[in-house]
């Protein structure tokens, strides 16, 4: 069963091809790294995913259904999400609103306008649990925009995890949070449930080498390679397209 | 029939004169210039003095009028606006507002409430038959300069190291400052010259579209609608869009005087919801 | 402290009336008896901050800028005025009447304010604002064209209240359907759905992202911020018994911002603030150069925006901070 696919993806830019002929299945439950040299194309294909762009020609199928021209919002409604590569967050609303509405919003609780928030009850406790396991619980209260980089990461994170996606997207989780922080953020990602399909962007070789478990390489837009861990390792044409020599 | 074409054509390109100002501030500044008609209204009012108070030539107020409006556009760049290009949208707009009300209460106070009237010289004035259709001297006259003001900003943004410059400013701002240009004082010229021109479209139209301290106001709809409709990647966008929109606003007013600016507006709405990067932008729909 | 008290906390704080709230509205209500010769301002001052509160919905929760507000508030009071001249002069009949034409309009035109740039907006909103500003002046049947709609008289209140000469009811009825409204209003932008708006002011493309569809929340408040100010224009209608085709110009739409900047946006009582300075300063310099009015108002605007309206407005965003019960240093 494959959770996300892509058939014959192609994103032109006016005369800049940014997506070429991508065609990619990613299996349910995979931990699946993207990798590729900037400018590669890695960001531009999550934007197609989620819907940022629409593509110019080519099929996206998410759990087998077509959602190709869906709105981003109907996307995440069927199951995929996103974090950005650098933080989209809501400047000064706090933490525990930023996470209740992804959790309320989650629940369909968007359209209520005669109850107050802290009726929401329920929503109420899972933000708190959430905010609690990616520690953030002690500045709740605090504007988003106030927070340290590395805090405003890990939101950003447990924004996209609040969502309770079927498909998670990181684009490069680990830029930009402290050494210290850094092993958390792992950590919390391992630990998502085994059937929630993870698709990481990284340029850090070593963690994509310990979190994933296949890997597709993206060079100048077009698919070059996709395999194991091992054989992505061994590959010496994917070491030249790092290294920028010839093979 | 064709004294309608030749008139709305007239007033196309008096539009084209008022508005391209706003239309490089816009595209160049991104800078959302509501006080733009009181430019225009200086111009004006510049030509009013210098004609009726101190007898002074019509040819030579419009030069006049040109240099006075550049340098007060010159002077509020460099004071005011260049604070504020990285505003907000709405910050631009309340700005501009209160330089809008601010003018026409200046105008109310120094030169009263009422229409002003220049008196043409007497060459200007009446009609030509000219092949059967009625021309106004005064329209001829305004179509003659604006052709030489078009054509010359033309060659002046394609031809000169000036406007090199400055269509790299519109581009990116950014690289331009890297190739070494210096943005700021292309802005405070290129503002100058788009007030100057304001003011001179002010003064050659004080006759035709009438002069009131109103005036910021009540053309500023079709400053906009110039600007929208046309957008802000050349100039060749707004000088069709003001061509077509005087054409249409004469033609309006001598068929369906009962419609009044109804359609022109309707219209402006409904090139908004089709292209909202006007109607002649180059990229179209980003 | 537990994380969870402390959670219940803040939320709770979030909705809670304040004391200032409280004091703010026994004032206005103690003013039919403290201030019986100024009732006529007053009223002036109630119809201007429900106004300015529509607007606040839009701007200051979820940033729409709007150059033609007074689109709806000239709606309602055409609306309000029509009504009560040849069908029912009832006050309450036709200020839902006023509400629900200028709301079904603003539905109607919200999909003029969903795509595009702040540029976009400004035009089409201001665009919207000339079109009906011409109609209102074209068609002389029914709205008195150039010469305004008269002929309007007023039945009592619920068929219970006259309006009176001193304006003593009718500043009553206009308080009391200001304090009703901003209740509502209340209640709107401090629910999850009201959270929304205020999330996709800040960052529209994250709100997408976490399921939002941005473009319906817009159009429902869009639909309420409209129906509020029309409800507005019928106030003005009903207690001036006259609707001047000057509800339609473009100087009430800079008036309305300008009341919203000086009250500062995006808390809900800077509409009421802004409409209590505004007024007091009209009076004031009006006095002073009754004729030069627009040009106190245009310094002002320059001032302010060169100032910073941040700076400016600092107090009432302290005050919108404590409202959601953050502390004063964590105010910006």
């Amino acid at each position: 069963m494959m959770a996300l696919e892509t058939r014959n993806l192609v994103k032109r830019f006016g005369g800049f091809t940014a997506t070429h002929d991508v065609s990619l299945s990613i299996r349910k439950g995979a931990r699946h790294a993207l990798i590729g040299p900037n400018g590669a194309g890695k960001t531009t294909l999550i934007n197609l995913f989620t819907g940022v762009f629409a593509p110019t020609s080519g099929q996206i199928l998410l759990g087998g259904e077509d959602i190709t021209t869906l709105p981003a919002h109907a996307r995440v409604a069927r199951g995929l999400s996103r974090t950005f590569q650098i933080n989209q967050l809501f400047g000064d609303l706090t933490p525990l609103e930023s996470m209740m509405l992804a959790i309320g919003e989650r629940k369909g609780h968007g359209r209520r306008f005669w109850r107050t928030l802290a009726a929401d009850r329920d929503v109420a406790e899972e933000a708190l649990a959430t905010l609690e396991r990616f520690r953030l619980a002690h500045v709740m209260a605090v504007s988003t925009n106030l927070l340290p980089y590395g805090k405003q990461r890990l939101l950003e994170i447990a924004l996209a995890i609040a969502a309770k996606p079927k498909v998670l997207l990181l684009d490069e989780p680990a830029a930009g949070v402290p050494e210290e922080e850094r092993e958390e953020v792992l950590a919390i990602v391992r630990s998502l449930p085994e059937d929630v399909t993870v698709v990481l962007i990284e340029h850090d070789m070593d963690l994509v080498f310990s979190f994933a478990d296949r890997i597709s390489v993206l060079a100048a837009g077009a698919l070059f390679a996709e395999g194991t861990v091992e054989e992505i390792a061994r590959d010496p044409q994917v070491k030249a397209i790092y290294l920028g020599e010839d093979a | 029939m064709l004294t309608i074409l030749f008139d709305g054509v007239a007033y196309g390109m008096l539009l084209f004169i008022l508005a391209c100002g706003l239309s490089i501030t816009l595209g160049l500044m991104n800078f959302v210039n509501l006080a733009h008609g009181a430019f225009a209204m200086a111009g004006g009012y510049v030509t009013v003095i210098l004609m009726n108070r101190y007898g002074i030539s019509f040819y030579w107020c419009l030069p006049a009028a040109f240099l006075v409006t550049a340098l007060v556009g010159a002077i509020l760049e460099v004071t005011l606006y260049r604070r504020l290009y990285r505003a907000s949208h709405l910050d631009q707009v309340l700005f501009s507002i209160g330089l809008v009300f601010m003018a026409i209460a200046a105008a109310d106070y120094f030169m009263g409430g009422q229409q002003q009237l220049i008196n043409l010289p007497a060459e200007l004035r009446g009609r030509l038959d000219l092949f059967g259709i009625g021309i106004g001297r005064s329209r001829l006259f305004v179509i003659l300069i604006c052709a030489v003001l078009v054509v010359a900003l033309q060659l002046a943004l394609t031809r000169t190291r000036f406007g090199s410059q400055l269509r790299a400013a519109v581009d990116d701002g950014r690289v331009a400052r890297g190739l070494g240009i210096n943005v700021s004082t292309i802005f405070v010229l290129t503002f100058a010259l788009g007030s100057g021109l304001a003011g001179l479209g002010g003064a050659l139209g004080a006759d035709m579209l009438g002069l009131d301290p109103n005036f910021p106001l009540k053309f500023l709809i079709y400053f906009m609608i110039v600007v929208t409709v046309g957008g802000t990647s050349s100039i060749t966008g707004p000088f069709i869009a003001a061509l077509l929109l005087g054409i249409a606003d004469v033609a309006g007013k001598y068929y369906l005087p009962q419609a009044g600016a109804f359609i022109i507006y309707a219209v402006m709405i409904l090139v908004l919801i089709l292209r909202p990067n006007g109607l002649f932008s180059r990229e179209g729909r980003r | 402290m537990t994380h969870h008290t402390q959670a219940s906390e803040f939320l709770n704080a979030r909705h809670r009336w304040r004391l200032w709230e409280i004091a703010l509205w026994l004032l206005a209500v103690a003013a039919i008896f403290i201030l019986p010769s100024q009732l006529l301002i007053l009223t002036e001052i109630a119809i201007l901050a429900l106004f300015a509160v529509s607007l606040d919905l839009i701007l200051g929760y979820a940033g729409i800028v709007s150059l033609g507000h007074t689109a709806f508030f000239g709606l309602g009071a055409y609306a309000a005025g029509i009504l009560a001249r040849d069908y029912v002069s009832e006050p309450v009949t036709g200020l839902v009447f006023a509400g629900l034409i200028s709301g079904l309009f603003g539905l109607a035109t919200s999909f003029l304010v969903l795509r595009g740039s702040d540029l976009t907006r400004l035009m089409t909103t201001f665009g919207v604002a000339m079109l009906l500003a011409e109609l209102g002046n074209q068609a002389t049947w029914l709205t008195g064209g150039a010469d305004g709609l008269s002929g309007i008289s007023m039945s009592p209140i619920l068929g219970l209240f006259e309006f009176d000469l001193y304006g003593r009811n009718g500043y009553i009825y206009c308080l009391a359907v200001l304090i009703v409204l901003t209740f509502v209003a209340r209640r709107i932008v401090n629910s999850p759905f009201g959270l929304s708006l205020m999330a996709i002011k800040r960052n529209p493309r994250r709100a997408a992202m976490l399921g939002i569809s941005p473009k319906r929340r817009i159009v429902a408040i869009y639909s309420v911020s409209a129906a509020y100010a029309g409800m507005a224009g019928a106030l003005l209608a009903q207690t001036t018994n006259f609707v001047s085709p000057d509800v339609l110009a473009f100087h009430r739409s800079a008036d309305v911002l300008l009341v919203l900047v000086i009250g500062g946006a995006g808390y809900l009582y800077g509409g009421i603030f802004g409409a209590i300075i505004f007024t007091l300063l009209r009076d004031w310099l009006s006095v002073a150069t009754p004729q030069y009015w627009m040009f106190w108002i245009g310094l002002i605007l320059v001032a302010i925006v060169m100032i910073g309206r941040e700076r400016l407005t600092g107090w009432p965003l302290l005050l919108a901070a404590r409202l959601r019960g953050k502390p004063a240093e964590d105010a910006r």
